[in-house]
């Protein structure tokens, strides 16, 4: 996903859009919130349950929405859009099958484990269940992909403002980034969920306007679809499964087996469900109800992202009297795929609008980048510091350290900007890293929470193999691109396709070596296992409680949709 | 909703809208006034003015129902 946006972003064309002296208000407005809002929340965090969990205090609705909007960022905004021009309505998959399972599996099957073992990350979940080897390898993978991307991101919405607006690069990465560090060091995750609901409003009220217009523009849904079909004859874009049967039928060069199981299983399961950065949003919920009904609340808002996302890529294609080129090209003059949002921005919006939807996308970069700090600032502090390099000391030293790791991270991070500045092909294979890594993670941890059997010995060594399995993997494919032919199960898989699938591979690789090294050694005595495990641990009943209270009645609920939407654009 | 402060996250969602409402409407009525040169794809339509309206509208209502001394 990231590669094409690279290109585009080393393409760098001139300015696209121009801001009226209301825009910067409200730009201004939108920044001086943040840092309000950090300041006020800098008396209610003193010990180390506030600053990194949010005192565990939060509402179902809170933690829901900032779980989303921790995963909403600009160069997710803008990259899909761009993908739903390139690739037409398939993007959607990233959204809803990529998405929605995972999550309501998250809310009714997981996160009793994660709530009821007072774990405050998903490493110290490892560590009570296989033990510190396992964590410190999950922990310090985690720690440096998460400094690693929050700099890339950091980097892409600089570059961003310099080609949307013209602005310096140098002065958006330092103004947005100790904006965010300012606001996380002073209120911890209390700070960064609080602002990731704000920036979640933010982000739908500046792109909604733009699906409204172009619904108009276009006719509504049919005539947008028609307008789609005389403008490219000879492709299908408003088609979610039915091109899917054949590798060489679909834009994205991908089989249905790679979305539902690449993607629909290993990847989406891998980062919904294990991935911290999302994950402590919900750990910070109230009560197990609120954490079981966080990614619940969530999902419903995820699948409502195309709306603002795939849509205006949509309507583009059927409005925008120019066609929009890929990145290869992107030197020729003509706009590339990628700026699909600012250019409906740039067609719908006037004078204040404008400075809403630029909003948007500095929010959506912001949330992103506040929940890899608060993130990285928890697993450096409680799995890494205090598990290997202080173990004795003080909650407030903790704190201290958690307030400080904030900024070091930042500044790490700003430097890692700066050498993806210098080298920027190296986005792409940070994000493949990325989401292999996470695959062979979400082996290990549902083993863990569904298998008593599952040893220490297990996880850690089918972490171990399973992360290394992943990464020789992408090494074979670069030393060989004919690998692609045995690692994608074609040689017309596109890159997105052989990620779905090195993923799929790595996670059997990292379940099986789980299960032979388990069954070859000594299983943990059941008493150790409560709270952790299925079978276990006792999950506290709902039945007492009225149906619409109840999370597995609104998982039907958003699961129904799920399928009847999946229906609609079969 | 209050989460730990005695200040709603909603309270500043509403605050931030009601502002952003008022200078989005207020840039939409003066489009109108004076129409600039060159105006955007459906700029009769006059989106500032009614989705200025809106988020004025949303962003009153959760500042009046979550403002603190209503509590």
């Amino acid at each position: 996903m990231l590669l094409p946006f690279a290109l585009f972003l080393q393409a760098a064309p001139e300015k696209l859009l121009s801001l009226h002296p209301v825009d910067l208000v409200i730009i201004a407005l939108y920044f001086a919130m943040v840092l309000g809002i950090g300041f006020y929340l800098k008396r209610y965090t003193k010990t180390g349950e506030d600053f990194f969990l949010a005192g565990r205090d939060m509402t179902a609705w809170v933690a829901g929405l900032s779980f989303v909007a921790a995963n909403l960022g600009s160069l997710e905004l803008m990259g899909w859009a761009g993908s739903a021009y390139q690739y037409g309505i398939l993007a959607t998959h990233w959204y809803w099958i990529g998405a929605i399972p995972a999550m309501l599996f998250l809310g009714l099957v997981m996160m009793p484990f994660y709530y009821i073992s007072k774990t405050h990350s998903v490493p110290g979940y490892l560590k009570l269940r296989f033990g510190e080897p396992a964590r410190a390898v999950s922990a310090v993978s985690f720690a440096l992909m998460t400094v690693l991307m929050s700099g890339i991101n950091m980097y892409s919405m600089a570059l961003v403002l310099k080609i949307i607006l013209g602005w310096d690069i140098s002065l958006s990465i330092w103004i947005s980034s100790l904006t965010v560090a300012a606001y996380v060091f002073l209120g911890g995750l209390l700070s960064a969920i609080f602002n990731e609901v704000l920036q979640f409003f933010l982000i739908w009220l500046g792109a909604l306007v733009i699906s409204i217009l172009g619904l108009i523009e276009a006719g509504g849904w049919s005539g947008m679809v028609r307008r789609i079909h005389a403008n490219f004859p000879d492709q299908d874009y408003t088609h979610l499964w039915r091109g899917l049967g054949d590798f060489t039928a679909n834009p994205m060069g991908i089989h249905w087996t790679g979305i539902v199981l690449g993607l629909g299983f290993v990847i989406s399961f891998g980062y919904w469900t294990t991935d911290f950065l999302v994950v402590q949003r919900v750990l910070a919920a109230r009560d197990l109800r609120s954490a079981k009904m966080a990614p619940i609340i969530g999902s419903a808002f995820k699948m409502a992202v195309p709306f603002i996302v795939i849509l205006p890529g949509l309507l583009a294609l059927a409005v925008l009297p120019e066609k929009l080129v890929g990145e290869s090209v992107a030197g020729s003059g003509a706009h590339t795929y990628n700026e699909v949002l600012p250019l409906m921005l740039a067609r719908y919006c006037g004078p204040g609008l404008l400075g809403l939807g630029i909003t948007a996308l500095i929010a959506g970069f912001m949330s992103g980048m506040a929940g890899n700090v608060s993130a990285f600032a928890t697993v450096w502090t409680y799995d890494i510091y205090r598990a290997l390099i202080r173990k004795t000391a003080s909650d407030l030293h903790y704190v201290a350290m958690g307030r400080w790791c904030t900024v070091i991270g930042v500044l790490i991070s700003i430097g890692t900007a700066y050498l993806v500045m210098q080298f920027l092909s190296i986005m792409d294979y940070v994000q493949a890293l990325f989401a292999t890594f996470i695959a062979p993670l979400f082996g290990t941890v549902i083993l863990g929470m569904l298998w008593k059997r599952a040893t220490p010995a297990g996880g850690f060594w089918g972490l171990l193999v399973g992360t290394g399995g992943s990464l020789a993997m992408w090494i074979w494919l670069r030393i060989d691109p004919a690998a692609l032919n045995y690692i994608a199960l074609s040689p017309h898989a596109k890159p997105m396709a052989e990620d779905m699938y090195r993923a799929l591979w790595s996670w059997i690789l990292c379940v099986m070596v789980t299960i032979v090294v388990s069954l070859l050694t000594k299983p943990k005595a059941h008493e150790e296992l409560a709270g952790l495990v299925y079978g276990a641990t006792e999950v506290p009943s709902e039945g007492h409680l009225p149906l619409y209270q109840r999370p597995v009645f609104w998982a039907g609920v958003v699961g129904l949709l799920f399928v009847v939407l999946n229906l609609i654009f079969w | 909703m209050h989460g730990k402060g005695s200040l709603s996250i909603w309270f500043f969602i509403g605050t931030l809208l009601t502002a952003y409402g008022v200078l989005i409407l207020g840039a939409g009525l003066y489009e109108l006034a004076s129409p600039p040169p060159f105006p955007a794809v459906l700029a009769n339509l006059h989106a500032s003015i009614w989705w200025g309206a809106v988020l004025l509208i949303l962003g009153l209502i959760y500042f009046i129902r979550f403002y603190p001394k209503r509590k």
